[in-house]
């Protein structure tokens, strides 16, 4: 990252906190319906050891999320684009399991496999399993006809075929799916842990919110967003590494 | 340079009784014979059925179609083609070197001598100082530079072109032609373009094809070697007639 685009960063979140301040002042609202900026940094400041705890349950839950959710995506997209059966049987499944929504799911994970992390990285790897399935197929049956002929005609095995050019091809589509899916794993993590929980960023707010401990709650939503921010910038560097042929970056 | 040089002592005689799809006739009785080590080129408009030919050639049209090709020394011509496309197909994610060498990737074969030929090709084709770099660093010219030294390299008896200089700007065409015409002198080459000029030049034997179904339609020949030069008067006086033959199909 450049100077000037750190600069820019801080530059937009010191915006953010100014343009807070300003509404909490002008508004005069009360502290347990907006608290000041103040008052979440004098929040987290106290509750370090609370919230370290719960992020730590709720990182893990996005990363093993991302790890499972895109090793069976990478592999039911392998399968599809290989084996056409695969493709025609699974396809519509695949489809459907992404028609019913996670929220819906959600209960009846956690009747399932429990309260712990568990319930929680399932969530995360059905919700980012898709975006990674779809993507990647999609660049598998994309690429180009031409290269697959001349493939043919220098002899390669389908088996080759896929190894040396329909995957490379297909990277950075996979790519793009796994972008998203590094943006929506902690929709899956906080969605399972507010369904039913004993740990996590989620259930923190949760509490913190029933409680009326409203700075608690956005300290704790500001760490939920800065896990998000930093897990999506590192997995769009890696991807940038990964397709370091393509342009589109 | 290599030990085992493949080149083209056979002839091959080309017969389609009929090749349709759906309703369509693609071609009806069409007969041609491609002459050892000469370059044959098919002229036509787009459309006409020029790379349909191709791939009935390499053997990639459906097995129902009546395709019957001889080769003079009774071997079937399978495994005996080096293709060229209309884009390089040169795979972005890998250097010069590794292009060039895709044929032997593609087979997972390590044979040290033919290592050894992709180096001369590449130095052949004035690309030395590139090896490692990848295509997106090289121009139109460079690109079809490594296309030919890929194309080589697999040492086939048969090269097949499908118009492989149409996405080059006129000078750099002219330029790559007769490094072509030079490189792939000892070859049996079958080249198909709809650019006359580009047919006359560099064809021994020049057809035209037209018409649906399609036909062949031989055009007197030219004296002289190729590549022919392009202030030919013979050449320039055939490229108008070609050219109005063309436009009254």
């Amino acid at each position: 990252m450049t100077l000037q685009k750190l600069i820019k960063i801080i530059a937009i979140f010191i915006s953010i906190l100014l343009i807070w301040q300003i509404v909490v002042t002008l508004t005069s609202i009360e502290h347990y319906i907006l608290p000041s900026p103040n008052r979440v940094l004098i929040a987290l400041n106290q509750n370090y050891g609370i919230l370290y705890k719960h992020s730590v349950i709720t990182f893990s839950e996005i990363i093993l999320g991302l790890i499972l959710g895109v090793g069976l995506g990478f592999f039911s997209a392998l399968l599809m684009g290989y084996y056409k059966l695969a493709r025609d049987w699974l396809m519509p499944i695949v489809v459907i399991s992404q028609a019913i929504p996670v929220f819906a799911l959600a209960p009846i994970l956690v009747l399932w496999i429990g309260y712990g992390l568990a319930s929680k990285i399932a969530m995360a790897t059905i919700i980012i399993y898709f975006p990674i399935t779809a993507a990647l197929l999609d660049g598998l049956i994309r690429t180009n006809k031409e290269q697959i002929y001349l493939a043919k005609i220098m002899g390669a095995s389908s088996w080759s075929i896929i190894k040396n050019i329909k995957l490379p091809s297909a990277m950075p589509s996979f790519a793009s799916g796994v972008r998203i899916g590094a943006a929506v794993a902690p929709i899956g993590a906080v969605v399972g842990e507010w369904v039913g929980s004993s740990g996590g960023l989620g259930y923190l707010m949760l509490h913190a919110n029933a409680k009326m401990q409203i700075d608690l709650m956005f300290a704790a939503l500001f760490i939920l967003a800065l896990i998000a921010t930093l897990t999506y910038f590192s997995i769009d560097k890696l991807m940038k590494n990964l397709i370091y042929w393509s342009a589109q970056s | 340079m290599q030990t085992e040089n493949f080149n083209a002592n056979f002839d091959i005689d080309i017969s389609i009784d009929s090749l349709s799809f759906g309703n369509l006739e693609i071609f009806e009785n069409f007969n041609f014979t491609l002459s050892a080590g000469k370059w044959t080129s098919v002229l036509g408009k787009s459309g006409v059925g020029k790379s349909t030919l191709l791939r009935g050639i390499t053997g990639e049209l459906d097995s129902k179609t009546n395709f019957s090709i001889t080769c003079s020394d009774k071997a079937p011509l399978k495994g005996r083609i080096a293709y060229m496309g209309q884009q390089d197909l040169l795979l972005p994610w890998l250097t010069v070197f590794e292009n060039v060498t895709l044929g032997m990737r593609l087979r997972k074969e390590r044979d040290p001598v033919s290592i050894a030929n992709a180096y001369e090709l590449i130095d052949k084709v004035g690309l030395r100082k590139y090896c490692k770099e990848i295509p997106e660093n090289l121009s139109g010219g460079m690109k079809q530079r490594v296309a030919l030294a890929r194309t080589l390299l697999e040492n086939k008896s048969l090269v097949i072109m499908d118009e492989p200089f149409s996405a080059l700007d006129i000078v750099t065409k002219l330029e790559i032609q007769d490094l072509f015409a030079e490189m792939l002198r000892d070859k049996t080459v079958l080249f198909v373009t709809h650019d006359p000029l580009e047919a006359l030049r560099l064809g021994n034997y020049i057809y035209l094809m037209s018409g649906s179904p399609a036909y062949l339609q031989k055009v007197s020949e030219l004296s002289g070697g190729i590549p022919r030069d392009i202030k030919n008067h013979e050449l320039q006086s055939f490229h108008g007639e070609l050219l109005l033959a063309m436009r009254e199909d």
